[in-house]
């Protein structure tokens, strides 16, 4: 279920947790994703693709343990950035699928190094579920 | 704008690791911007459609973005992102993507801009963004402040 993407690979994003209705995954800190280089601050394009990801495994976790199969497709994705990521730490996202209706997932998720309650970016997001399974946590 | 911010839109997409790591490259018309983002491989996020990563789609449409309001003033620091909205209209192909942002307003210290993505036709977008940016005048303002 939290199987990689080409994408997440290149990336190196981890699934660190998976619970029923939410999932933690984290993105590294690399010179190759650096999106300021004065400050050598990570790219919010990374950010966003782990929240991304992070948010599509929470909505097919929540889907899953419903017993269903479905594949993914992101609708939106909002982002708020409240600060930049520390140069060198490792980036943390918690996604949280509230709620899962027959063809919508609902999804929040905040983005932190050390505390969630100290958050680089917090999500929100809502993904359509597609008829056949896409083999993928998200599309 | 003129060659020189040809020359140095092209300087900009070297300089920020992120842009070399999407192979992100842009072409200038006039003032007008469009930004292109060849297919590779390790932009897929669905193996079975497939498809590029939605993650790669917004972070292409935000450094859009980033690349046309530091045309603006490039002699200042990059514009940093206080939030964006990525509507996802169609699945991106593993083919090229393109985008043009529109940029709304330039106040004193933010921005609005507008961003759409396509692939083989301009009326058939793959992605929209919305977003507002902190402007590099303003970070410099604050990074003063904060030494004081």
């Amino acid at each position: 279920m939290a199987r990689s993407t080409p994408q997440s690979a290149a990336l190196g994003l981890r699934a660190v947790a998976v619970g029923p209705d939410w999932a933690i995954m984290a993105a590294p800190w690399r010179a190759d994703l650096v999106g300021d280089p004065e400050s050598g601050i990570i790219a919010g394009g990374v950010v966003t693709t782990l929240l991304d990801q992070t948010c599509g495994l929470a909505v097919s976790s929540k889907a899953h343990s419903e017993g269903r199969l479905t594949g993914l497709a992101t609708l939106d994705l909002r982002i708020d950035y409240m600060r930049g990521a520390e140069p060198g730490k490792e980036i943390f996202a918690r996604a949280h699928c509230y709620r899962l209706t027959r063809s919508i997932g609902f999804v929040r998720a905040a983005a932190y190094e050390h505390d969630e309650a100290d958050p680089v970016a917090t999500a929100q997001a809502a993904f359509a579920l597609t008829a056949a399974p896409s083999g993928q946590a998200r599309s | 704008m003129s060659e020189d911010h040809g020359v140095r839109l092209a300087a900009l997409l070297e300089r920020v690791p992120y842009m070399g790591f999407l192979g992100m490259r842009a072409e200038l018309a006039g003032d007008e911007m469009t930004a292109i983002l060849p297919f590779q491989p390790r932009l897929i996020g669905n193996t079975v459609l497939p498809a590029l990563h939605g993650g790669v789609i917004g972070a292409f449409l935000e450094m859009t973005a980033v690349c046309q309001l530091w045309l603006h003033a490039p002699e200042k620091r990059l514009p940093r992102t206080i939030d964006v909205t990525i509507e996802y209209l169609r699945s991106g192909r593993p083919v090229t993507t393109y985008a043009r942002a529109d940029v709304r307003k330039v106040g004193r210290r933010i921005a609005n801009v507008h961003v759409e993505a396509w692939q083989d036709a301009r009326d058939k977008p793959v992605a929209a963004l919305r977003g507002h940016f902190m402007l590099g005048d303003a970070l410099d303002k604050a990074d003063l402040e904060a030494n004081r």
